[in-house]
């Protein structure tokens, strides 16, 4: 009876012991990756600058860094399934990103060089280092006040100077999709169903009025209740 | 003689906590029904139906039956409110949520103007499996109408505003979307030509006949039966035969019926509509299937939720 409960107690440990390890693997994979990411984009804000400085002009831009964005930007899907936030939001955030990069600017070569197309990158560089810095900080739990800071207030400007590039880059390829009809079905066909691109782009860009606000308004929200908190312990000290 | 000990119940807001409503003098055998009808006089726009009291801010709803002494308070209770919106009786909504794809359909059928090039307005379609669609999906429609205000009993009486809206979105929607290429003037009938629309519908009228029956037996079985329920049983009409081996037979059914449309029509947008009403049916087929097997101990172990054998 007395090796029974020996038995018992040395299961729970075992099982107490597998838990650890599961969440020590957690943490480890979670900081590998956001360190791998921060460094992900801290080249191609490097390789940006210095095409920029050398060559004085942003044509060329785009296709100098193309590949390393679509490598870094694809990666970041592994983390609708990883982040707490929930997973509608990063989501529509990653979804989001993804379709710029691979059915916008990787396919419509002539809009390649609009400057809507550096305006977004920029804000995107400058957000996804914030932000994967922010997290790999608060893994190791030594989080700089700054990166707090830059991670919950540059958004409130980051935020709409992204979606104007975005948006402004789906339209100047407008044009250019209607005349050569890319990615769309059209009838008769034997599946009976058709698919327009141009139209598609159009509904994309509507969609963003229900969406930004929502997620701008999330990211306040988030804001509020991390920084007011914050002033609240203050006040306790 | 016994005293009779009155209740005192004190509402609060589920979110601000202030006090909404503060009853005394309530009978201990009053049930939730009876306090919401206490508190809809406090407040008149709050109909019973829009109410939802808990125990708990976070907890689960009360059930109008459940009695007031039988619950975990002491003589003075406290209960959280939540404002359920705006709330429509189920008839109601089955009827807009049914009658909309009827009429959208048939805009299209007859080809209304603004919708296909204008010389071909008015006109109809020389393929003979067009108009057997139209009849075929209207029929569905009619079934399904006739079915609500005379044959479903529905277990609760009411349903939010705001998921009326999205399911009249959902299904008016994916009609006028399957009906404007079913129409066109540039549909192309089915590959296997007739003897693919001849099986597409004899597979389509069967589930339909399927679908009906078990309604039928469904409604036999609620009316007759106590409010908790009895295991559905195959009788002796063969449609009900499917209860050996499913839970919820209607939603087979429902899928068959999909699917012999899409067949029939050969068109991708009926095609994800049956793949979408699939992926919800099974959804809510799984979860009435894990309520009968909680409920009932000697449920038989052989029926599926949905799919025979498989799902």
């Amino acid at each position: 009876m007395a090796s029974g409960e020996e038995d018992g107690a040395l299961d729970e440990k075992e099982n107490n012991n597998k838990k650890r390890t599961k969440s020590a693997l957690a943490t480890a994979w979670l900081t590998f990756y956001n360190i791998t990411m921060t460094a992900g984009w801290l080249v191609l804000a490097v390789a940006m600058a210095k095409f920029y400085i050398q060559r004085g002009t942003h044509r060329g831009l785009y296709r100098s860094i193309s590949k390393t964005l679509k490598f870094f930007q694809t990666f970041a899907l592994l983390e609708v399934r990883m982040v707490r936030t929930s997973v509608i939001v990063t989501g529509v955030q990653v979804s989001s990103r993804i379709f710029m990069v691979w059915f916008v600017t990787n396919s419509i070569k002539q809009i390649q060089n609009e400057e809507s197309v550096v305006l977004f990158l920029v804000v995107w560089t400058v957000t996804e280092i914030t932000r994967y810095s922010f997290y790999t900080f608060s893994l190791i739990n030594h989080l700089p006040f700054f990166i707090k800071w830059a991670r919950y207030n540059m958004f409130i400007v980051m935020y709409p100077l992204g979606v104007a590039g975005e948006l402004m880059t789906i339209y100047a390829a407008l044009p250019y999709v209607q005349k050569s009809g890319m990615f769309s079905l059209r009838l008769p066909n034997k599946y009976n169903v058709s698919f327009d691109y141009y139209i598609f782009l159009i509904i994309v860009m509507l969609s963003y009025i229900p969406l930004f606000p929502q997620l701008y308004f999330h990211m306040l929200r988030q804001r509020r209740r991390v920084l007011h908190g914050e002033v609240i312990v203050e006040k306790d000290d | 003689m016994s005293r009779v000990t009155f209740f005192e119940v004190e509402v609060l807001d589920h979110k601000t906590k202030a006090q909404l409503c503060f009853l005394d003098k309530v009978e201990p055998h009053a049930t939730i029904a009876e306090i919401k009808c206490l508190l809809h006089k406090c407040y008149p726009k709050w109909y019973p139906a829009r109410q939802a009291l808990k125990l708990d801010p976070k907890g689960k709803t009360l059930k109008d039956d459940e009695i007031l002494e039988n619950l975990p308070v002491g003589t003075t209770a406290t209960m959280y409110f939540k404002d359920l919106g705006p709330q429509l009786g189920w008839t109601m909504v089955f009827l807009a949520e049914y009658m909309g794809p009827l009429f959208i359909y048939l805009l299209f059928y007859f080809r209304l103007p603004y919708i296909y090039n204008p010389k071909y307005t008015f006109t109809s379609s020389p393929y003979p499996v067009v108009p057997l669609a139209c009849l075929c999906h209207s029929l569905h429609y009619i079934k399904r109408l006739i079915e609500t205000i005379f044959v479903h009993r529905f277990s609760h009486s009411t349903m939010p505003l705001r998921s009326m809206m999205k399911n009249c979105l959902y299904y008016w929607g994916f009609a006028a979307w399957l009906a404007y290429y079913i129409n066109h003037p540039l549909y192309t009938p089915p590959t296997y030509g007739n003897q693919q629309i001849h099986y597409a519908l004899i597979l389509f009228l069967l589930c339909e006949a399927g679908n009906f029956s078990i309604n039928l037996a469904l409604n036999n079985i609620k009316s007759d039966g106590d409010r908790s329920g009895r295991i559905p049983y195959p009788t002796r009409n063969p449609f009900t035969w499917l209860f050996f081996f499913v839970s919820c037979p209607n939603y087979t059914y429902q899928v068959g019926t999909w699917i012999g449309f899409t067949i029939m029509t050969q068109c991708v947008p009926v095609a994800l509509f049956t793949l979408v009403g699939f992926v919800q049916m099974t959804i809510w087929a799984r979860g009435r299937h894990n309520m009968y097997l909680r409920q009932f101990k000697d449920y038989p172990s052989l029926r599926m939720a949905i799919i025979p054998l498989f799902l």
